[in-house]
């Protein structure tokens, strides 16, 4: 319960207006409360989703290097313990270096890369680390309200260890002059939760002569069944 | 030390070239004699479709995904769950979680789908149970549409809005 109240304050509302799309789309009801633990949980529900070699890197599905900053972004998945969450799947999608998604729906005067997809897929290993390399997304203008820019991010899609532990989230960059105007990370209530959504630069990560490296832990609702070692 | 977990965000508008994979929506083959196919509309306040939405279906022993197409259908192929028994030892009705996430919602949506034919199971769910007004609890049960085939639309404001779960 007191998990359940802290994250009242961290995770955005169904409604924000200064989100437009919100507007009819947020339920208007209350929602019911159900015990966490009525919900069932398929064993690896996600084990469906195809998970390949070089799924993690996004800058190799074509026969040509992408445009754009080369980057590796890398974590760990945590549970609410701060145990780390191995084998489960992470799935991300990103805008191409010019600020333009490979879908579509998306009809940004800015252009395609045709050796840029921007999608990718890896599982934690044992000590709940994932890693990409991929390029840096850029920002892209969404009509939400006069000038309206989104600061470059990276979209995330998580499972963990319980139906509870479904996350779809957003990594942005540090030092982003965007950051500060954009309603989606603004619709955060707390500004200790805006942050834990900002990646940070980190020498460790980065490969001399190859790539500039970034540091970002998700942590997720539930509890890890992976025991603690050592 | 406690972890709070990291906040949610919407899926936004363009996942629609990288979450969806070959067969997402069948969690099992449609050819399956036991096979069952739950068919629906995801609907906004205003009743426009909502065409950028991802479902997912969750049961014990499967998982399908499926992206809205341009007029906010989409569609899932499953077998029926088994009855399950609650934490506290009571007896669940068959029924699926189903997430619902779309550009607009900063968090995913969850509600339950529950079987026509399951009615005095129904009728006993505890979680059937804590929606009072008979209304709202009829958003949480699929139509017969057919042999094999089930309807549930998810209205995700205004009247006969679907009941959502908080996780």
């Amino acid at each position: 319960m007191i998990e359940r109240r802290q994250q009242e304050s961290i995770d955005p509302p169904y409604l924000y207006p200064d989100y437009r799309s919100t507007v009819l789309r947020a339920p208007r009801r209350p929602l019911v409360q159900i015990p966490p633990d009525f919900h069932v949980m398929p064993g690896p529900a996600f084990g469906r989703v195809p998970v390949g070699e070089l799924d993690h890197d996004l800058t190799r599905q074509h026969d040509g290097q992408p445009l754009g900053e080369r980057i590796i972004v890398s974590g760990r998945v945590l549970d609410g313990d701060g145990r780390p969450v191995s084998n489960t799947l992470v799935e991300v999608w990103q805008a191409n270096a010019a600020g333009r998604y490979a879908d579509p729906a998306d009809q940004h005067a800015a252009p395609l890369d045709p050796n840029f997809t921007g999608a990718g897929r890896c599982l934690t290993d044992s000590g709940g680390s994932y890693r990409f390399v991929t390029v840096k997304p850029g920002a892209y203008p969404w009509r939400n309200h006069h000038n309206a820019w989104r600061p470059a991010h990276i979209h995330f899609s998580l499972f963990g260890p319980e139906f509870t532990s479904r996350l779809i989230t957003q990594m942005y960059f540090p030092g982003d002059p965007l950051i500060p105007h954009d309603p989606i990370l603004r619709s955060i209530p707390d500004p200790r939760g805006r942050e834990r959504l900002v990646a940070s630069f980190d020498f460790d990560t980065t490969e001399p002569e190859w790539a500039l490296g970034y540091r970002w832990d998700v942590v997720i609702r539930g509890r890890s069944a992976t025991p603690v070692e050592g | 030390m406690t972890h709070s977990p990291t906040p949610s965000q919407t899926v936004g508008p363009f996942f629609g070239f990288a979450l969806p994979f070959p067969l997402d929506a069948d969690a099992v083959d449609p050819g399956d004699p036991r096979a069952l196919r739950i068919e629906g509309q995801v609907l906004d306040g205003a009743g426009d479709p909502v065409p950028d939405a991802l479902l997912e279906a969750w049961q014990t022993d499967a998982f399908a995904r499926c992206r809205t197409d341009a007029e906010g259908a989409f569609h899932f192929v499953l077998r029926k769950p088994r009855p399950l028994t609650a934490p506290d030892g009571r007896a669940q009705a068959p029924h699926l979680n189903v997430t619902v996430f779309a550009r607009g919602l900063l968090r995913q949506l969850v509600t339950r789908l529950y079987f026509p034919d399951e009615e005095a199971a129904n009728a006993v769910d505890p979680v059937l149970n804590l929606v009072a007004d008979p209304e709202a609890r009829s958003t949480l049960v699929a139509a017969n549409d057919g042999p094999g085939k089930l309807r549930f639309d998810v209205r995700l404001q205004g009247d006969r809005e679907t009941v959502f779960f908080a996780i």
